[in-house]
């Protein structure tokens, strides 16, 4: 199981905190978790389901206890924006091309960033994750309703940045 | 169909894009040789630091507390002694300038006395004051 779900796991901390060891810790958390609860476990989701929503908790916990501190870290650890945009195949596209997707890819980071905790976890899940709403209400315990509203707000933002600093 | 907004952005190329620079990320992080740490965590030095920095602050501050809550008793305790040496001489002094007073007085009524002679014994006080002898 943990060979099969951890690098979506591991992507999605990912994407949420920016950070490779905290990503990698978290994902070690949410799988050590999983085993200690899997008699809980009932089935009524897939597993991968079940991982995420403990992932998502996870990282819920995280940000919540990082707000708590008092005197807050540097992200020493963090990859900025410029960084996380580099990662981007190269295809069979044009310098200029490419140069001008890693601009956008940087301004949707920049922009999930901005998002709300809820909007910028529905907002991986479909588009990096892409997941069903379904499988997001699920993870996230939401119901699909509010799912779509998150998104449509994320999205929206998104465009936002997008179309403003064109 | 694509969706493209007014500003002519291709939105589902650019959250492509955006969704394959992470799986790049994640699959190049994933496939990375693990370097492990050995030896004392960095964040537990750190930590470490900040508690030692902290006693020695806290240390310092009861340190200093204490120090000049005693420096402050001792100024008090040197006030009120000077007080009480300036108020026993002030007593002093009062009392020297009353037992002179009294003896100066004492010294007139004296000298008044030995001059008030009764009008009967005027004669003899004459006789005395001429020659000296009685």
């Amino acid at each position: 199981m943990v060979e099969r779900h951890r690098p979506q796991i591991f992507r999605f901390l990912l994407s949420s905190t920016r950070e490779v060891d905290l990503a990698e810790t978290l994902t070690q958390e949410c799988f050590l978790k999983a085993y200690r609860n899997w008699a809980s476990f009932r089935g009524e989701s897939s597993a991968m389901t079940w991982l995420m929503r403990i992932a998502i908790n996870l990282q819920k916990d995280h940000w919540r206890n990082r707000r708590m501190q008092f005197w807050k870290t540097t992200r020493t650890n963090s990859v900025d924006m410029d960084e996380a945009s580099e990662w981007l195949p190269s295809g069979e596209s044009s310098v200029e091309q490419q140069l001008l997707a890693r601009e956008r890819v940087k301004q949707v980071w920049h922009s999930v960033e901005g998002l709300s905790e809820r909007q910028r976890t529905v907002f991986l899940l479909r588009y990096v994750e892409e997941q069903e709403l379904s499988e997001i209400a699920a993870a996230t315990g939401l119901s699909e309703g509010t799912v779509k509203a998150h998104l449509s707000r994320a999205v929206a933002r998104v465009r936002l940045e997008l179309g403003g600093k064109r | 169909m694509r969706e493209v907004d007014a500003e002519g952005v291709d939105i589902e190329a650019v959250l492509k894009d955006f969704r394959n620079s992470i799986h790049a990320w994640s699959d190049a992080t994933l496939s990375r040789p693990r370097m492990v740490k050995a030896g004392f965590p960095r964040r537990n030095w750190r930590l470490a630091t900040a508690w030692a920095l902290g006693c020695i602050l806290a240390t310092g501050a009861m340190t200093g507390g204490v120090l000049e809550r005693h420096h402050r008793q001792e100024l008090a305790r040197i006030a009120v002694e000077q007080k009480a040496a300036a108020d026993r001489k002030q007593l002093e002094e009062q009392q020297a300038r009353a037992t002179v007073s009294d003896e100066v007085l004492l010294a007139g009524v004296d000298s008044d006395v030995s001059r008030d002679v009764p009008s009967a014994m005027e004669p003899l006080a004459q006789l005395m004051a001429d020659d000296g002898t009685k």
